[in-house]
């Protein structure tokens, strides 16, 4: 913390102490409840689309698009649920059990995979001294800056041969850049005297890095698995290129090939949009404090 | 470093000099720690980077058994000045920039707006960024399916229902998706709820790092909350603000994943993005180098804005 920060901490403090001692009130109920009540609204419109699915899932198909009935919860049933799995059962159609194994193991292989090779390079960067750190360092920096989009082509073009595998859609995405910075950027914070400590106690670098630094950074490897993970769940642009049979296509994709086949059946749709998206909004619930946090802090360190 | 005056045996207390044999070991474990990311980097980013430079001056074509063919600039040529091809490819280029210039101020604007919401000291405030953040966590093409529901062009379709319904019939069925004036704003909507709670998340931690004695400063000299604001907490923002806007902006220029669910760039092109036109080209029409052509000059201008907006606005660096 800088001096001017601790001064202005303690300042703080000291205006909260006094504030608690004359015991002002907060906001007046009036603006309180007008704050509810808006919060209320814009929370209402966020969430429509997402009621809409989520009723829709339930209902029978030919009430879902239904004008503003469409919203009302009736007739409820898992009959699209079931229906989503009778449909996608073949080779042809693929089966709903291949599509979620394949999001399922690219997302695990490519955020495990990650957190490992994007760890240790932010901590050789972060923390070990050798020639070339400054160069890698810089490279890195330059590839976070540039979007997937650039080599999304080239890279269709490179691995034409691996089409329709599970290899193709996780091994170019376990080194990532932006991990590594964040790494990096969180290593970089750690006292210097952690690593002294260690050194006299005469470990190397290897047994420093898993045995003190890991366990300490619990906050930047969840940062990394959340977003890593939410990143290669929803990722569409590159499977549209390299996957066009049914046994290796992802969720996203095979929801767009389903909407793109007629009829739209769009209760089922619905009930495959719920499914798809259950993991992460699992997720997310579970582990909200550090998803708003990873994504927070990620932009604060911008 | 004077291997002479120091020994490497006696380790001097408070010394900031690490011992001579440490950086050896250290250069060999850093190398070992860097070079799977290394490795994969280069594999699957930087050559591929490379290559699109190479591609496109090629006439190339997959699963062919004719090699390469050198065209020199001929693609670029075709898509920037041909006029077979020039038309969609500006169009392209428009629909990027208005997409960029429209969705970036207002998710901006709309991720403060909430973000000032939330910032109160009221019971349940979570509960409420929760439902401000959920679309983030949906996938984009989950997000474009079923909104391609909810723009439905008759008056089925949910906000033409609900649009009816405010205005008790007199505000007809719009096609949302399939009539070119409304396409790339449509998508720039759906864009904006989807995207409007990672930004919300972002401002709020920066605003919620701004110390409070700072408006107590403020009102002590007679300062309205307007004022405060203006004077307190937008300048106080201005680098989250700006790390808000430059990723949102890089963020827009890669429209893809709705145009190619909900309108394939139609209607009459009026969706049509760079992105889709260069995996349109390199995918669905097998002309690879035309398609890096294209995706070298959405680098180029990528490089370009990011240079802009670094420029126009600058940072402030806390001197810590």
């Amino acid at each position: 913390m800088s001096a001017t920060t601790q001064v202005l901490t303690r300042r703080h403090a000291a205006a909260e102490q006094a504030d608690a001692k004359v015991g002002r009130l907060g906001p007046g109920p009036v603006r309180t409840a007008v704050s509810y009540v808006v919060l209320t609204l814009v929370s209402l419109v966020f969430f429509a689309p997402i009621a809409y699915m989520v009723i829709g899932s339930f209902k029978p198909s030919a009430e879902v698009l239904d004008g503003l009935a469409g919203f009302v919860p009736r007739d409820l049933s898992l009959a699209n649920y079931r229906g989503v799995f009778a449909r996608f059962n073949s080779d042809a159609t693929g089966r709903f059990g291949d599509f979620y194994i394949t999001s399922a193991l690219v997302s695990v292989v490519i955020v495990a995979g990650g957190l490992v090779v994007n760890s240790l390079a932010g901590y050789a960067l972060a923390r070990l001294q050798w020639r070339g750190r400054n160069l890698v360092l810089t490279a890195v920096v330059l590839v976070v800056i540039l979007p997937f989009e650039a080599i999304a082509v080239p890279l269709f073009y490179l691995l034409n041969d691996y089409r329709n595998t599970y290899y193709v859609q996780f091994v170019p995405f376990i080194a990532n850049a932006f991990s590594i910075y964040l790494f990096y950027t969180f290593f970089i914070g750690i006292p210097r005297q952690v690593q002294e400590a260690a050194r006299i106690d005469g470990a190397g670098p290897w047994r420093t890095f898993l045995l003190i630094i890991v366990p300490m950074s619990k906050p930047v490897f969840a940062s990394v698995t959340i977003l890593t993970f939410l990143a290669a769940w929803s990722s569409f642009l590159f499977p549209v290129m390299v996957v066009d049979q049914p046994k290796y296509r992802p969720l996203p994709l095979a929801i767009s090939v389903f909407k793109a086949e007629p009829p739209t059946d769009w209760g089922q749709i619905m009930a495959f949009g719920v499914l798809l998206v259950l993991p992460v909004v699992i997720v997310f619930l579970l582990f909200q404090r550090w998803f708003v946090q990873s994504v927070a802090s990620s932009g604060l360190k911008g | 470093m004077t291997s002479a005056t120091l020994d490497p045996a006696r380790p001097r207390a408070g010394s900031p000099e690490p011992p001579p044999e440490k950086p050896i070991r250290e250069s060999r474990a850093a190398w070992l720690m860097v070079s799977p990311a290394m490795l994969l980097l280069v594999l699957f980013v930087v050559v591929p980077f490379l290559m699109a430079f190479w591609l496109s001056l090629h006439n190339v074509k997959l699963d062919s058994a004719r090699p390469a063919v050198w065209m020199g600039f001929e693609q670029y040529r075709r898509i920037l000045i041909d006029e077979e091809l020039r038309g969609t490819f500006y169009r392209s280029l428009l629909n990027n920039a208005v997409f960029a210039l429209v969705v970036v101020p207002v998710q901006t604007a709309l991720a403060l707006g909430l973000a000032l919401l939330l910032n109160r000291p009221l019971r349940g405030m979570a509960v409420f960024r929760t439902f401000f953040f959920m679309p983030v966590v949906f996938p984009m093409a989950l997000v474009s399916v079923v909104w391609t529901l909810i723009y439905s062009r008759d008056s089925l379709g949910m906000l033409n229902a609900v649009i009816g319904g405010l205005s008790f019939g007199h505000l007809g069925p719009y096609d949302w998706l399939g009539d070119a004036k409304f396409a790339l704003m449509a998508i720039a909507v759906m864009s904006i709820w989807q995207g409007v709670g990672f930004q919300m998340v972002i401002i709020l931690a920066g605003l919620q790092s701004i110390p409070t004695n700072l408006y107590e400063a403020a009102a002590i000299d007679k300062a309205n909350k307007w004022q405060q604001f203006l004077n307190v907490t937008i300048p106080s923002l201005r680098n989250t603000l700006i790390f808000v806007v430059m990723i949102t902006t890089i963020f827009s220029l890669r429209l893809f994943d709705q145009v190619y669910i909900m309108t394939q760039g139609g209607p009459n092109e009026a969706t049509s993005t760079v992105m889709y036109g260069a995996v349109t080209s390199a995918f669905v029409e097998n002309n690879v180098g035309r398609g890096s052509a294209m995706t070298v000059v959405f680098v180029v201008i990528v490089v370009l804005v990011t240079l802009i907006q670094r420029r126009l606005l600058r940072q402030e660096r806390e001197i810590a």
